[in-house]
């Protein structure tokens, strides 16, 4: 894993988002301190309202699933998969992001399912790269 | 194709117009070319209503036809034009202004006039009628010099015709004959209750008193001088002593008329002659006129299904009668006298209260023959259709009249009234034919409205029609699901009480005490907002925040592209020229779109989040404070320039306009809420398409309420009349935390009131009469959030913490790079897709 450091976990809006730059691209990271996750990200573009916003949106869950809601057009894009509840056909990337000493790390190969890149990241070796 | 033959309407009245508007509706309207006379200077308006001309109502608001509406069906109308003879031998009518037209149908609705009593005097001046918006304006210009008006007749429309003189500021007087008030519809104690009610309104009733002659006055104009030897001294005497049938035409054309006038009519409303139909207060149906206004719809009706050749007939009408007479509720039913053989009589009297409840009912009580209900008509609906569809009354039939004080309700449910049972009189709506729209798909109000009429004309069945609806549903299995969201299982009103009563004051504690999950962007912006108008914390406080919408998160409106416009207030849309140099010099130091709004004010668009803060900084500086264009809460109150500089201005709108807006900024509620005033009724402002609006007249504010422009306009409607200011502010104070407390999600007044069960009534019985006791609650709820009032941009950059969030990225100063505008008439807009490919691209500031 190639994790980035991006921010302190005080920097987080908790139960809400914040947007970080990470290699030139924009990520949306959702912070819910009582999950057992605690961080979320996704890109932070919403491809039906074509802006840069979702890390403004309302965190929630919909039936079981983490989400955000876009803050233009209200859809909902699930935090762990990246899907889109009410268009099947749109999904936005998700990205590894996780709680380190107090910083928020952000994993800059980006683009890989989250679940997989946790688990190996539990045997893995962290290499901390600054922002 | 066949040639058409011509239909002629004599009378442009409410009947009149009822039969061309269903005409029009009906498959026939090709068949005929239609013509129609109006004697009057203008088409159809509503009679029944006419008193609200004082009370600001608008002779085109009266009015009962749409613009357009005679060009669009090709009908020509004569207007200010009387006919008046018909030769039947060449079917040609000739008008008083020689128009000869030749008929093949003719439909005669020459409707009423006014009964003048033969006394001496009768025709001296200020001697006056009530019946047409003429007599109404001279009425009021009589007012203007006199102090006292005495209306003669204590019927249904001389109460009516007592409110038009107490609404033009005179000391009131009504005469009636007989001993008691509105004799034909109520019994004694019903009479003397209605009695005691309008005397406390000021009125001076006497009853028992026949006028044998009007003559000079000494204090007054007039003085009337009674049988019984008492004089009463009188500026107007205003003659409301029942209607008599116009029937001049059609007894000089030899068509047969009863005995004491009306023209006679079968049951196809058919007049002696084949080609000539009767309908209306002209009519004269198995010896009764009939002087109400469903009756007359109901022959318009039978004629136009006899012109179609569809069957249809009028075999009478029920003449049950609910009103509100100067703020009284009075209802009569059936045989409200109790005549019938055997009748017996239960009744309910409560002098505190000043409610009178009879109830007449078979020998053998099942039945119920007839009502009357004085001070509380609320039963009104259940008691009327027990007795129009016979259903069997309960055991104990005083259970319908006395107080129910418990929960037990002893209103007819939907299910107990046949399907033949009438739901809607003014549009003769059954409940079978609710079921089948019902059935058809018509599963909200709004639709069943449209598709059947039902509850369209007068409104009071809407809360019966509710529960056909509701009850049809369950039985379809369609359940309503009234719950918020899937965390909560309550609906927003049920949230605020519970926000209220438990003095719960963050998200987090209410969901873990009465909902599950996270939460999503339904439930949290709503409890957000009711926890603001509870408790009015900042909105961006530690425990706040994250239930906020963008709008609100960041205290700016959100745009297509991410970035945010700007709205500083501008109470009342008065500005100096200093305020807006410095909101020019804002917009344009951060190259800032600039547009007026509709409410008043100034929007500045474009601003990225880390200029917000910049932007508002100058903006504090200069004297301004947010304007809380971002938040559902209170947004402007519009006003005209009113009496300081207008020639027109009754009073100082800007003035008040201001005031209001500064009461109220900050508010939150379930929506937003526009306000207007206007400094005269020539209503510059368009308060009546505002949440709350307010008109200056010369007797004081005007109120009203629940009005929309936006994408379903609803005209707002008149809540109170003649307030000062004091009143006013105290009136508003109630309606707007009322409508805090109980409205929905996202719900406008105006939606709000159209699905209040007892609507306007009822929100008046509420915040007027005080029904149920939550005025004073109701005030200090408003004055807390006055209290607390902030302005939350002020204490946002004064906080760094707030501040924070102002960033487009957390860990960079870099901004968003998808952001582009282009130049577009001197000033910025965001590029289109097709524009950001190539170029021209400003960059931001």
């Amino acid at each position: 894993m190639q994790w980035m450091d991006v921010c302190s976990v005080a920097d987080l809006q908790e139960n809400s988002g914040v947007c970080a730059l990470v290699n030139g691209l924009q990520v949306a990271i959702f912070y819910l301190p009582t999950d057992e996750l605690a961080v979320y990200a996704i890109s932070n573009y919403d491809p039906i309202g074509k802006a840069n916003v979702l890390s403004r949106g309302i965190v929630g869950d919909i039936n079981g699933h983490k989400v955000v809601a876009s803050p233009l057009y209200k859809q909902h894009f699930d935090l762990q998969t990246g899907a889109c509840l009410e268009d099947d056909t749109v999904t936005v990337p998700i990205y590894a992001c996780q709680i380190n000493g107090g910083r928020v790390q952000v994993d800059t190969r980006l683009v890989a399912p989250l679940r997989q890149l946790i688990e190996n990241s539990t045997n893995t070796k962290q290499e901390v790269v600054s922002a | 194709m066949s040639i058409k033959q011509t239909l002629v309407v004599i009378g442009n009245g409410m009947v009149g117009q009822h039969f061309l508007a269903s005409l029009v509706a009906s498959p026939a309207k090709d068949q005929y070319d239609i013509v129609t006379f109006c004697e009057e200077p203008r088409p159809a308006y509503d009679r029944v209503h006419l008193s609200a001309f004082f009370s600001g109502t608008t002779a085109k608001e009266l009015s009962l036809v749409e613009d357009g509406f005679f060009e669009q069906h090709n009908i020509t109308l004569h207007l200010g034009d009387k006919a008046a003879s018909i030769d039947r031998a060449a079917k040609i009518v000739t008008s008083a202004k020689g128009v000869t037209i030749h008929y093949d149908k003719l439909v005669l609705a020459t409707g009423s006039y006014p009964f003048v009593p033969p006394v001496a005097g009768h025709d001296r001046a200020q001697c006056l009628v009530y019946r047409t918006i003429e007599d109404l304006e001279a009425m009021a210009a009589a007012a203007k010099t006199g102090k006292v008006g005495t209306v003669v007749g204590g019927g249904l429309l001389g109460l009516e015709a007592a409110k038009a003189l107490k609404d033009l500021g005179l000391e009131t007087h009504i005469v009636e004959f007989a001993p008691r008030l509105m004799a034909v519809q109520l019994d004694e104690a019903g009479g003397a209750m209605l009695r005691r009610k309008i005397e406390d309104l000021g009125v001076i009733v006497h009853t028992g008193k026949n006028t044998s002659l009007i003559t000079d006055g000494e204090t007054c104009i007039n003085k009337m001088c009674f049988a019984d030897g008492e004089e009463l001294e009188t500026d107007i005497v205003l003659f409301s002593a029942g209607i008599r049938p116009r029937d001049d035409i059609a007894r000089a054309c030899g068509l047969e008329v009863g005995q004491r006038g009306g023209i006679v009519i079968d049951n196809d409303c058919k007049t002696s002659d084949a080609d000539i139909y009767a309908i209306g207060e002209c009519a004269l149906w198995n010896g009764m006129i009939y002087g109400l206004v469903a009756p007359g719809y109901a022959m318009a009706r039978t004629a136009v299904a006899n012109l179609t050749g569809e069957a249809g007939s009028f075999t009478g009408a029920d003449m049950s009668t609910k009103l509100k007479l100067m703020g009284v509720d009075v209802a009569s039913i059936g045989d409200a006298h109790a005549r019938s053989q055997g009748a017996m009589v239960y009744s309910y009297q409560n002098g505190a209260d000043e409610i009178y409840k009879r109830l007449v009912v078979s020998a053998d009580g099942k039945q119920l023959l007839g009502a009357v209900l004085v001070g509380d008509a609320s039963g009104y609906s259940t008691l009327l259709q027990y007795c129009l569809n016979g259903i069997e009354l309960p055991e104990n039939p005083d259970a319908l009249i006395l107080p129910h004080r418990s929960d037990e309700s002893v209103g007819l449910g939907p299910d107990a009234l046949p399907v033949s049972a009438t739901i809607c009189s003014c549009y003769n709506v059954t409940k079978g034919k609710l079921c089948t729209a019902i059935e058809a798909g018509c599963t909200t109000m709004d639709g069943l409205k449209k598709e059947t009429q039902a509850a369209t004309g007068c409104g009071g069945c809407a809360a019966l029609v509710k529960s056909v609806l509701n009850s049809e549903l369950a039985k379809q299995g369609v359940e309503v699901n009234t719950d918020l969201c899937e965390h909560f299982a309550y609906t927003r009103q049920e949230l605020h009480t519970l926000v209220r009563v438990e003095q719960i004051k963050t998200f987090h504690e209410l969901l873990i005490k009465h909902g599950k999950g996270l939460g999503c962007e339904i439930c949290k912006p709503t409890v957000g907002s009711i926890l603001a108008s509870q408790w009015n914390e900042h909105i961006l406080g530690k425990d706040h925040t994250a239930l906020q919408d963008t709008n609100d998160n960041f205290l700016a409106n959100i745009q297509k592209d991410g970035t945010y416009s700007v709205v500083p207030r501008i109470a009342g849309g008065e500005i100096s020229p200093d305020m807006l140099i410095a909101l020019g010099q804002v917009g344009k130091k951060y190259k800032l779109y600039t547009k007026i709004t509709g409410g008043q004010r100034v929007d500045l668009f474009g601003a990225t989040l880390e200029q917000l803060p910049l932007i508002w900084k100058e903006l504090i500086d200069a004297g301004f404070e947010s304007g809380h264009a971002y938040g559902k809460s209170l947004r402007t109150v519009k006003s005209c320039v009113g009496s300081s500089w207008c020639r027109y201005g009754v009073d100082d709108s800007v003035g008040l306009a201001i005031e209001l807006e500064n009461r109220y900024k900050g508010l939150r509620s379930p929506h937003k809420i526009k306000f207007a005033v206007s400094g005269c009724t020539r209503e510059c402002a368009e308060a009546q398409s505002k949440d709350i609006g307010i008109i200056a007249t010369e007797n004081g504010w005007n109120l009203y309420v629940c009005g929309n422009g936006g994408m379903k306009p609803r005209h707002a409607d008149l809540f109170a009349t003649g307030l000062d200011k004091e009143t006013l502010i105290k009136t508003i104070d109630r309606v707007l935390s009322f409508y805090v407390r109980t409205a929905d999600r996202l719900q406008r007044t105006s939606v709000w009131m159209e699905n209040m069960e007892g609507g306007l009534d009822y929100l008046k019985s509420v915040i007027i009469d005080d029904k149920l006791g939550l005025g004073e609650q109701l005030e200090e709820q408003m004055q807390h959030v006055i209290d607390t009032y902030q302005c939350e941009w002020k204490t946002t950059i004064e906080d760094k913490s707030k501040l924070k969030r102002f960033h487009h990225f957390i860990n960079s100063d870099g901004t968003d790079d998808n952001v582009v505008f282009v130049e577009e008439r001197g000033q910025i807009r965001p590029a289109r897709d097709d524009e950001r490919k190539h170029f021209n691209l400003v960059e931001v500031a």
